[in-house]
Parts: C-alpha cells; structure tokens; sequence
C-alpha cells in the first residue's frame, strides 16, 4: 500500500479531486444556501451565494403549510420497517443460496433481479383495486409491504454476495462441534455477516426513503410520506424556489445525514459482489 | 317483538345523538394554488363552527389529479372531498360517482353562484361540485411600458393590435418579452390557451360528427400566429413556460403582456411578490373579429364522492369554504383583492371589492365566456378550452407536445398539425366514436 | 455431512422469499395480462368486455411507440456511458492519495441520497431553467444566449440528471473494486516501465470488468422505469418519452387501462430482452 508520493501529485490529484467533488456536490449545496434565501434574492441576477441576509422564513413557512414530522415519521417508518422485513426474509433465502447453491440459484437470483423490470404504472389499477379489497390504502402497512417485495431481490442479491464471501470452512467446523442448523445461523454465521447486513439494510432505507410512485399513489393523510410532502412544493403560483428549496432540504436531510455518517458501513455493502 | 322495538329506538335514540354530537374528521384532496392553502390556513373557523375537523391532501395539480382520478375510479374511498376542475365534473357526475348538491340550505344562496360557474359545473341541471374560485383568462398588460411606448391597449382589443404592440414593446437586451404565453404541454397548459385562442380564430375540436378539425384552415391560421408571435416577441425557452413560469416572469418585470387565468390578477398587482405591482392594465383576451374571443372558463370546485361516510360534514364543509361568509372571512383577515374571485355574483356587487382593480374585467371576462356555445362553427361538445369527454385531456396532452415542439422548433406549424390530426383521429377510433 | 438434510433445510428457508416475490410478479403480471385483453375504461364506466389484440395492436401501431423505445434505450444507453466512464475516472482519481479524502467521498455520494423528485425539481427550476437558472445565468455572464435546456436539449438534459443522480453509485462500486487490485502487480508493470495509460488498460481495466457488469446490471434495472423524472420536467415533451411514461399517458392521462396493460405486457418484453442481452455478458462475468 505505502506508495512513494511527490507531495506536488498529491497536491494535483487533492485538487482535482475537490474540484469534481464540489462539482458533484453544488446542486445539493446550492438547494441548501437557496432555502435560506428570501424568493427575491433566490431568483436575483446576478445570483448570490453567501453574501445574503440569510432567514429561516421559508422553513417556518413550509412547516406551517405542512405537519413536517407527521410526513417524517411516515417516512421513517415504512423504510425501516420494509426494509428490517425484507432482511428477515432474505437472510435466509441468502444463507441457502450462499452455502447451498445449486444449479439453478443464479437463475434464481436473476429472475428475482427481473421482477424489478415490471414497469409500475402498468400494474397501478391492479395494485389499487388489491388495496382496496384488503383495505391497506393509506395505511403504513400496506406500504411496508409493497416497498418490501420492491428492494426484496436487491437485498437478497446484497446479502449473497455478502455470504459468499463467508469461508464455508468456518462452517463446516462449527458443524462438526456438534451445532444445529440454528445455532450455525445465530452464533456463527449472524456476527460475520453483520456488516454486510447492515450496509443492506443502509442502502435499502435509502432506496425505500425515496421511492417515489407507490408511496404518493397508495396514500392519502395518514400514511402519506415525504415524497407526498415534496409533491405539494413542486409547483405552487408565483416565486417558489426558497420555499421549494427549504421543503427539498427538509425532505432529503434525515437520510443524507444518515448517509454521510454511515458513509463506511454504506460502501462496503455496495460492492455487490462485484469484487474479486 | 319488544325486544325488537327497543332495538331499535335505541338504535334511533343512538343515531339522533350522533347526528347532533358527531364530530367527523374528513380528509380534502386539493391543488397546492394560493387561494386553497390559504383555505388551508383557515380551518381552524370550520371546526370552531362545526366541530369537524379535516385533514389535508395538498398535491401538485398534475398529481392531485392523477391521484382523485384513480381513487374515483376504482371506488377507493380516500377522500371526502375532492377538488376537481369543470372538465371532471360534469364527467363524473354524469357516472353518477358525485353527491348531487341540489339541497343545499337557503343561506347558502346557490343562486347566487354566477350562471357560467352553474352551468360548467353541472350535468343536465343539477349541481355537482361548488365553486371554490373561478377564472377566465385576460390580458394583464404593463401600463408604464405601454406610456412609453405611446401606445394604448383599448378595453376589448383584436390579436392584430396585440401582435403589433408586442413586437413594439419587446427589448431583447432589457430582457423585456412582448408577450409572454403559455408553451408547456399539457391540455390546461398550452392546450387551454391554445384552444381558447382557437375559438376566437373561428377554429374548433370536432365537427358535429366528431371529426377532428386540425386540417381546417383556422386551426393552420391560429398556430401560425401564436408561432410568429412568440418567436419574435416572446420569452426564451417558452416550451417550457406554464402559468406558474409566466407568472414569475411578469412579476419580474419580463412581460410587457400576459395572457392569462384572471386569478393571476391578485398575484401580479400585491406588491409582496410582484415588483410591478403598480403598474398592471388589464383588458379583454384578443379577438379576431369573428365573434368569439380568445378567453376561456375554469373552476376549481370542491365535490364529494359518492359513498363516502362522512357526507354530512363533508357538505358541511363545502358550505363552509364556498360561501359569502367565507368571502369575509377572507377580506377582514388578507383584504378583499385576496377573496377567491369569479364565483358569486354578490362579491361584484359588494362596493369593497368593486374598488379591486381588476374586479370588474374578472366578471366581464367570466360573462363572455360560453362552455355551451365556445365556438364560431357548431360543436357537439362542451366547454371552452377543453372537451368535456373523458378522452380528452389524455388527447390534448399529445396535442399539446406537438404544439410545443413546434414551439420548440423542431417542426413546423404543418407537421404539428399533421400529427395532431392522425393521432386525435386514432384516439377517438379507439374511444368508439 | 447431512447433505440432503442441509438441502431440504436450504429450499424451506428460500421459499419466502421465492413463494413472496413469485406472488408480487405473479398477481400483478396475470392482472396486466387481464386487462390487456379487455376494453377497460375506467371513466366509461370500467370493464366493457373482451377486445382481443385489438389493444396491441392499437399500442404498437400509434406513432409514439417506436420513438418511446428508441428513447428509452437512448436514456439507458446515455446514462450507464455516462455514469462508468466518469465514474472510473472518479474512482482512479479518489483512489490516489490525497487531503481530506473522506470529505471528498462524502461530497461525491451525496446525489445518491437525494430523491429523484427532489433532483429533478432542483435541476429543471434552479439550474435549466432559461431565465433564472443558474446555467442560464453563466451563459449571458459569458455573453452568449442562454438555452432553454428542457425543450432544445431534452433528452440530454434527463441524462444529465439521471447521470447525476448515479453516478455515486457507480463511483462507488467501481471504487471498492479499484481498492481491492493488487498493489503488487501495479507496482511490478509501473517498475517496467509501462505507462499509464498501458497499466490501465491491461491491469486496471480487465480487474474492472466484473465491477462494471455488476453496475450495468443494477443500474439498467433502475434506469428502464425512470419515471419522476421526466414527469417532473418534461412530462414526455420533445422526445423524451419512454416506453414507461407513454403507459403512464395511456393510463392515467387517457383513461384507457387496457391499452396501458398492453402496453405493459411490451414493456415486460423489453426488459426481457434486455435482461437476456445482459445475462448473456453478465452470466459469464459473475461466474468466478
């Protein structure tokens, strides 16, 4: 690893690097500064960047428009939620797939992966008139469960790769000791794997906190998200971009300080197998 | 037998009780526009009045209406009230999916309610969502720019004057348009002003048949001038410019006119958001002549569902938001310029609001517009700047993206139309008629 | 060792999650299926009776389906180029020594956690738009006229966001992958005297390709149904509408339900094929 480095290339590539981060980073940057800004100086030519009085009026305002929390709760709730269920279900199905593979587990696998290529509009009426039947409109659960059967494949495909990389050798010792089926899952294998499943379950709070079809046309005033939050920002007459700023600001915030502070565990369960 | 009887006074007993001492709360779906956010705000007075409370479902328009339109549909029951617009109205109250709102009470005064919003929000006579607010659309003009120039905007002006003055008034290096018009597609986008301009060039839909119209010579006239029009005269990037867009661009001083919804009226001339707000004019939409002019007729109106549990409160509520105390309550707490406009002949009588600058070209706009006579040309239809059949807005929405790619520039008026006929044409074959 | 003991075992943990995700394509998919072949209509009045392929035939045969494929693979194609060219380079690039490292990965994963709704409002209001966009304010800052991005370059203007929006997710794979070569064998051909652009194509790049696939394959899975974002900014204006948002049009802007199953029913086909396409090169690669 220890590479002998000019500090003059490690200059270049830091600047560099900054350089494409910043650039990366300004959209998101500039929503934040923008929901400080009164709607005047947001649309202002020349733009303005820091030198602005800066306010907390439009937060104020979009909380008085809308119960933020009730929206944040929601949200919170059916991304862990679908995703802890998710978890629960593929650890296993990833554990056989992993350590007791047969012919057909990649085909297995990929055909999970296609189910996510049904186009979601298509089967809205469908999905709908279930919903009614079973009287989950608008309901946490009926979310939890849809956003669930979405990221299912990926979590199990995460989770795979993840215990593909579990020596099987651990295993069979453990075995030999005498251990049950259970006990190999719950006291060998659970502490191994639990990075990977907690960069699973990072990535799939992620994808679920921003699924944004099912989640806005499945509810109503109960179960109703930020996504559903940020809808009623997108358009509204006359100058909107503050107000649009400080409701996309409080629509994204939780999950990029989730992001950033989970930043390590994240991107090693990222890799998806792609790896070795 | 007894036992039967007591059943049910009490059931009885219990039910009087309800009636009186229930509470409801009903959940509203309505459009994120200025006029039901401040509705929003005021809730507090209907459950004070009522004791219901509600709960609110604010949507971005293009969202709202996707989402009431499927609950509606498949009998979803999500909402108590539904704000919907007068093409879904008649629509649905037709399939019979809305309460009728023919017994409202005699303080409400429903007669009250102006004869264009009764009859674009009503099936074979009988109501079926009230008027929230209601527009028809209008030239706001800058007056100072127009005193500069030397020019006067008369009261009922003609597209010929319109275009000249346009041209006269753009100054591309001020950044200062013309004309600022609507170009983003969508059928109560570009298709609303589009079709509402059609009418007064003598162009409409359908022939009494049900045949598309695009390859008449009206429809070819009409797109021709709203093409040369906006390219000389009008903002960059129009195909992209929906009212809200506009909108921020005449309070931004862009636009030295504007043609559209009379709503806007209230937001261009309130010095908080607009900074010409003293210099607004505000005359009739162009016409061309032939008879009819270029303005169109729309209200957000609030409706209940069929079958919904809690119609009582749910009407009480509509009594609540359309009617002349609400009016007031909105005057004594925003100011009278802010009250939802176009739906009550009372406001215009009221000496307050007659002081509204814009108050009286509002109703006049409002008047002439007819949804059941829009065109010069018979139709078989109803409605202004739409087509009240369920077909439409998915059609005019391909309309419109030909028209705003036309627009764009990327065809000309010809191929535009071309594809608006073939596909108007497809999807009317496919609707059955 | 139990074998079939430990095989049984392995089917009865599988099945719920096979049995769940069978039932969730299942139901949905015999629905659509239904519904393809009936004249469903909701605002007439729902289910009006058998209509054979006349459905099919319809969708196929209306003049927005070929351009509604062609974006959709336009899109697709544009966005995966996109995202692993410059997410390679990115991923050369923080895999280098430098300052504040963390902070930079930090700044660079960010657009991943940002809703597509909200991405897509913030480029089409802050930055395309013609007049008080950013990108509009830099091109007069420059003298030239700005471009109304939305409508002129459209369908570059999606890529552009979409690209954005994951980007991260490429750099990040392709970075893990980056980190996990052999120091060793880079350092043995950088003492030979290879150059770099030499070292990249013959180590780096081939010890890449089973991250690229990995990435490929996720992302088309996402980027065949992208949908707020066009919905937000161009609602399939000039050219930009995919096999996806022209069924959304047939459903809920035309009403017509069994014209959009059917149209669902092409959209499982393509993805279909592009999902075989994609086994054909990703089935070997994922082997080890």
């Amino acid at each position: 690893m220890a590479r002998a480095v000019t500090p003059k290339r490690k200059a270049i590539t830091t600047a560099l690097a900054w350089a494409a981060g910043l650039v990366i980073f300004f959209p998101i940057l500039w929503t934040i500064l923008t929901s400080f800004k009164t709607e005047a100086q947001a649309i202002s030519d020349p733009p303005v960047f820091l030198f602005f009085d800066w306010t907390l009026e439009n937060y104020g305002i979009v909380q008085e428009r809308s119960d933020y929390m009730r929206f944040l709760w929601n949200s919170v709730v059916i991304s862990l939620g679908s995703t802890l269920l998710g978890v629960a279900i593929a650890v296993p199905a990833a554990w056989s797939m992993a350590f007791v593979p047969s012919k057909r587990t990649k085909d297995i696998l990929l055909w999970m992966l296609s189910t996510k290529m049904l186009p979601a509009v298509g089967v809205l009426y469908p999905i709908y008139l279930l919903f009614i039947r079973f009287g989950l409109l608008d309901s946490r659960a009926g979310l939890v469960v849809v956003i669930m059967l979405i990221n299912l494949p990926i979590i199990v495909w995460m989770l795979y790769t993840y215990f593909r990389e579990i020596p099987g050798e651990i295993l069979e010792a453990a075995r030999m000791d005498g251990a049950t089926l259970k006990e190999e899952i719950l006291y060998v294998l659970t502490p191994m794997a639990v990075p990977g499943i907690a960069s699973t379950v990072l990535l799939n709070v992620i994808l679920a906190w921003n699924e944004a079809f099912w989640t806005l046309n499945l509810t109503a005033a109960k179960a109703a998200p930020l996504t559903a939050f940020i809808a009623s920002y997108s358009s509204p007459e006359g100058l909107f971009y503050a107000k649009l700023s400080a409701a996309s600001t409080m629509a994204i915030a939780p999950i990029l300080v989730l992001g950033w502070f989970s930043q390590k565990q994240l991107v090693r369960g990222l890799t998806f197998g792609a790896v070795k | 037998m007894y036992a039967k009887h007591a059943l049910r006074a009490a059931m009885a007993c219990f039910l009087t009780v309800a009636g009186i001492a229930q509470a409801d709360v009903i959940t509203i779906a309505t459009v994120n526009n200025g006029d039901m956010i401040r509705m929003q705000g005021l809730t507090s007075d209907f459950t004070e009045k009522t004791g219901h409370q509600v709960e609110w479902v604010t949507l971005e328009e293009n969202v709202l209406r996707q989402r009431v339109t499927t609950d509606i549909t498949t009998r979803g029951g999500q909402f108590d009230i539904m704000t919907i617009g007068m093409y879904e109205t008649p629509i649905w109250g037709a399939n019979g999916w809305l309460v009728p709102l023919d017994d409202l009470p005699a303080a409400y005064d429903a007669d009250d309610i102006l004869p264009a919003m009764r009859d674009g929000l009503s099936h074979d006579g009988t109501l079926y969502a009230a008027p929230f607010y209601g527009e028809s659309s209008m030239i706001m003009y800058r007056t100072d720019l127009f005193k500069q120039a030397g020019l006067t905007m008369p009261e009922a002006p003609t597209w010929d004057f319109v275009a000249e003055a346009a041209r006269q008034l753009t100054d591309k290096d001020n950044e200062v348009y013309g004309i600022c018009l609507r170009g983003k597609a969508g059928w109560g986008e570009n298709m609303a002003f589009l079709t509402a301009m059609g009418n007064s060039f003598g162009a409409r839909w359908f022939d009494e048949d049900w045949k598309a119209q695009f390859d008449s010579d009206a429809w070819k006239e009409t797109l021709s001038f709203y093409l040369d029009l906006m390219n000389d005269a009008g903002p960059p990037g129009a195909s992209n410019n929906g009212f809200n867009e506009n909108l921020s661009l005449f309070q931004q001083g862009k636009c030295a006119m504007w043609i559209d919804a009379t709503v806007a009226a209230s937001f261009v001339t309130n010095p908080a958001d607009s900074t010409v707000a003293d210099h607004v004019g505000f005359a009739l939409a162009p016409d061309d002549g032939k008879g009819k002019r270029g303005n169109w007729l729309w209200a957000w109106a609030l409706g209940i569902p069929a079958g919904t549990q809690k119609e009582a409160a749910a009407k009480a509520f509509i009594e609540w938001a359309t009617s002349k105390d609400y009016l007031a309550l909105v005057a004594e707490k925003e100011g009278w310029a802010n009250v939802p406009p176009g739906t009550r002949a009372s406001l215009y009588a009221n000496p307050e609001y007659e002081k509204v600058p814009f108050a009286a070209m509002t109703l006049k706009s409002i008047e002439t517009a007819d949804p059941l006579h829009p065109t010069v040309d018979p139709v078989p239809y109803v409605g202004v700047q739409f087509v009240a059949i369920p077909e439409f807005a998915g059609i005019a929405t391909e309309v419109g993206q030909e028209f705003s790619a036309a627009l764009a520039g990327q065809q000309s008026a010809d191929e535009a139309l071309q594809k608006a006929q073939a596909l108007t044409t497809d999807a009317m074959e496919a609707a059955g008629y | 060792m139990a074998t079939r003991h430990s095989r049984s075992a392995a089917r009865l943990m599988m099945a719920p999650a096979v049995i769940l995700l069978l039932g969730w394509m299942l139901v949905p998919l015999t629905m659509t299926l239904w519904f393809s072949f009936r004249k469903y209509l909701p605002l007439r009045g729902g289910d009006l009776g058998w209509a054979g392929l006349e459905n099919y035939s319809r969708f196929v045969s209306s003049s927005a389906f070929w351009p509604s494929v062609q974006a959709t693979l336009i899109i697709v194609g544009g966005v995966l180029a996109i995202t692993v060219c410059l997410g390679i380079l990115l991923a050369l690039l923080l895999d280098q020594p430098m300052w504040g490292q963390g902070v930079v990965r930090i700044l660079v994963i960010a657009p991943f956690f940002v809703m597509p709704t909200v991405s897509a409002l913030v480029w089409k209001n802050m930055f395309m738009d013609p007049v008080n966009g950013l990108f509009a304010h830099l091109f007069k800052a420059f003298g030239a006229e700005p471009v109304s991005w939305l409508s002129q370059a459209a369908l570059p203007s999606i890529i552009l966001i979409v690209s954005w929006q994951w980007l991260p997710f490429a750099t990040l794979i392709l970075l893990t992958a980056i980190q996990s070569l052999d120091r060793e064998q880079l350092e043995a051909a950088e003492m030979d005297g290879a150059p770099p652009l030499k070292r990249f194509w013959h180590i780096i790049l081939p010890h890449l390709s089973r991250a690229v696939t990995v990435v490929i394959l996720i992302q088309t899975i996402f980027l065949l149904s992208v949908f707020a974002e066009i919905f937000v900014t161009t609602q399939g204006a000039f050219g930009t509408r995919t096999l996806t948002y022209l069924i959304f049009q047939r459903v809920l802007e035309s009403q017509n339900v069994g014209l959009g199953s059917a149209g669902g029913v092409y959209a499982i086909i393509l993805a279909n094929i592009v999902a075989l396409f994609l086994m054909r090169i990703v089935g070997k690669n994922l082997d080890r």
